[in-house]
């Protein structure tokens, strides 16, 4: 099955990933061709097969509602690209305060 | 003396005796590595300085008469296990600045043993490819022939396990990247069960099917670290809580009248006449010490490829949009607002194979599709699951080819990524059902080892190493090493 310019652009950004305009066409292929080999999967009878979300049947397992973790604040942001009084710098969020 | 000829026990016993301290081990392979691996590119970083320090405290426990289980002997850690003030990159220009500042607890509990770390060894980036060649560090190559590929995604571990720049390599197997690179290298590789080994530490790929594992000489080998690495870990929500198992002691018993099933649907496919033949013959070898053969059927199994590159993706890309170029990693230029920030990140961060998998991920996730693809390929692995549960009524392991042929000459496949996904065909199933499976060497053509599979039932890891243990036994492939 192919995808079109409009949905690849669509999960491109759903994704968060810039795609240029000049890629599109190979990725299409690329991915159209990852999504043939799909198909194979409409041949198998799942009505009555429970889906299979994880190879272990457990229970989620609880901890008891202490704190654990020291405060490693600046340890992890030693690995931040823009960092400023303790907090991560990113470009402005919020329009219309210049 | 050539230290790097020595079983992991037979060093073991040196380092005790006294023979030779870990500071001349782990001298030894440095060198090695400083002479070997401008070529191969099986390491991303070599922490020599560090590794020294190491052993010079390794050894100063030994004349204390205070020396831990593994004490001195040199490892490689694959550059997906994150290691406290040393780079952790998982092959990527994404985290190409990233130093840990915490441990795996795979690294935690080999480094509780006394092991000395080497390194950390190149990798498909993210765990993502079957060649090693998708590494932002550059591709690794096979110390077997230059000019082909080592396997992947752990590649870099495979290599200089194969080319003897160490001992002992970890790994990390999501739908072959320990057993395939093991069966191009010719090396004994082993996953083992899903929740075995903890997976705190590790760079998350797909959550429910990553598994830690080993890529050693032998069997018995694999056995010893295997062991060290395992365990329950409240840190990691799905490991075991099981009774820890001892894989040495079993690790010589016979395997005579237990069962070995060959499913049919693997024998059917297409396979060149050189790897049908080695399959044969070591059939032969394990019929010779009295163990039964018994065809058996995977019904579903055809279905794997398709189910796991539904699931592996979606995982993923709800694993890696943790990477957006505000808490850590690559961030791009400029960036002239928030979208754009995390567009670029991703776009300039990622390499084309990550950024496949991630928009096939958020495809198959999206509104209208997810019934379509997720939860069916989750329906199909039931199906997959099922299939092992009423095989391994019958039979003790599964035996197949690890890899559809030998290592394949870099570039060979590169513009294709479907044809690169084929390579995966026999060893992702087992990732399917959370099962452990292993990777031994059976053979070779012109030149180019080839492997063998076991996929065991949960928990039987012993079993499997008992069965590699008695083909190594009887068998030489796995002392067969490049010449580099």
């Amino acid at each position: 099955m192919a995808l079109s310019d409009k949905e690849l652009k669509e999960i491109a950004y759903l994704a968060r990933i810039n795609v240029k305009e000049n890629s599109l066409k190979k990725l299409k292929k690329e991915l159209g061709d990852i999504l043939n080999l799909f198909e194979e999967l409409n041949l198998a009878d799942t009505n009555s097969v429970e889906a299979m979300s994880h190879p272990l049947d457990l229970s989620q397992p609880t901890r008891k509602d202490l704190v654990t973790e020291k405060d490693m604040r600046e340890e992890l942001q030693k690995n931040a690209p823009s960092v400023q009084s303790g907090l991560f710098l990113v470009p402005k969020v919020i329009e219309g305060e210049d | 003396m050539d230290f790097h000829n020595l079983s992991l026990k037979e060093q073991l016993q040196g380092l005790k005796k006294g023979s030779f301290s870990s500071t001349e081990l782990t001298s030894h392979y440095l060198e090695r590595i400083e002479k070997y691996d401008d070529e191969l590119n099986s390491f991303i970083s070599i922490t020599a300085e560090r590794a020294l320090i190491q052993a010079q405290n390794s050894d100063e426990r030994y004349a204390n008469n205070q020396a831990y289980g593994l004490d001195g002997i040199p490892l490689a850690h694959k550059d997906i296990f994150c290691t406290k003030d040393v780079l952790t990159t998982c092959g990527s220009k994404m985290l190409h600045n990233f130093v840990s500042p915490y441990s795996s607890t795979v690294y935690e509990k080999l480094d509780a043993q006394g092991m000395v770390m080497l390194g950390k060894t190149n990798m498909d980036e993210f765990a993502m490819g079957s060649s090693n060649e998708t590494s932002y560090f550059g591709p690794v190559k096979n110390p077997w022939n230059k000019e082909y590929v080592p396997g992947g995604s752990s590649g870099g571990s495979a290599a200089c396990v194969a080319a003897n720049l160490t001992p002992v390599a970890t790994a990390t197997d999501t739908g072959g990247s320990i057993r395939q690179p093991a069966s191009l290298c010719g090396l004994t590789g082993i996953k083992p069960t899903y929740g075995r080994v903890s997976r705190y530490g590790m760079i998350a790929f797909a959550s429910s099917l990553d598994q830690g594992g080993v890529l050693a000489k032998s069997a018995e080998d694999a056995a010893l670290i295997l062991e060290a690495m395992s365990g329950y870990d409240p840190k990691d929500s799905t490991s075991l809580n099981v009774k820890h198992i001892d894989f040495q002691t079993n690790l010589n018993e016979s395997i005579k009248n237990l069962n070995i099933g060959l499913p049919k649907e693997f024998f059917d496919a297409e396979l060149p006449p050189y790897l049908q033949k080695s399959i044969q013959e070591s059939v032969d070898v394990y019929k010779h010490l009295g163990a039964n053969i018994v065809e058996i059927s995977l019904p579903n199994i055809n279905l794997s490829l398709p189910i796991y590159y539904i699931i592996a993706p979606a995982e993923c890309s709800a694993n890696l949009s943790r990477y957006d170029g505000v808490r850590y990693g690559y961030r791009c230029k400029n960036p002239k607002d928030i979208d754009d920030l995390f567009m670029r990140t991703r776009e300039e961060g990622f390499g084309s194979e990550v950024k496949r998998r991630i928009l096939i991920g958020t495809y198959a996730l999206s509104a209208g599709y997810y019934d379509a693809y997720y939860l069916k390929a989750q329906k199909c692995r039931q199906l997959v699951a099922n299939d092992f549960t009423e095989a391994f009524k019958k039979v003790d392991v599964i035996l197949s080819p690890t890899t559809p042929g030998t290592a394949f000459k870099s570039g060979e496949k590169t513009s294709d990524p479907v044809e690169m996904y084929l390579q995966d065909i026999f060893t992702i199933p087992a990732n399917l059902a959370g099962l452990p499976a292993l990777s031994i060497p059976c053979g070779e053509h012109e030149g180019l080892p080839l492997g063998l599979q076991l996929v065991g039932n949960s928990l039987q890891e012993s079993t499997l190493l008992q069965f590699a243990q008695a083909f190594q036994s009887n068998t030489d492939w796995h002392k067969k090493l490049p010449n580099i």
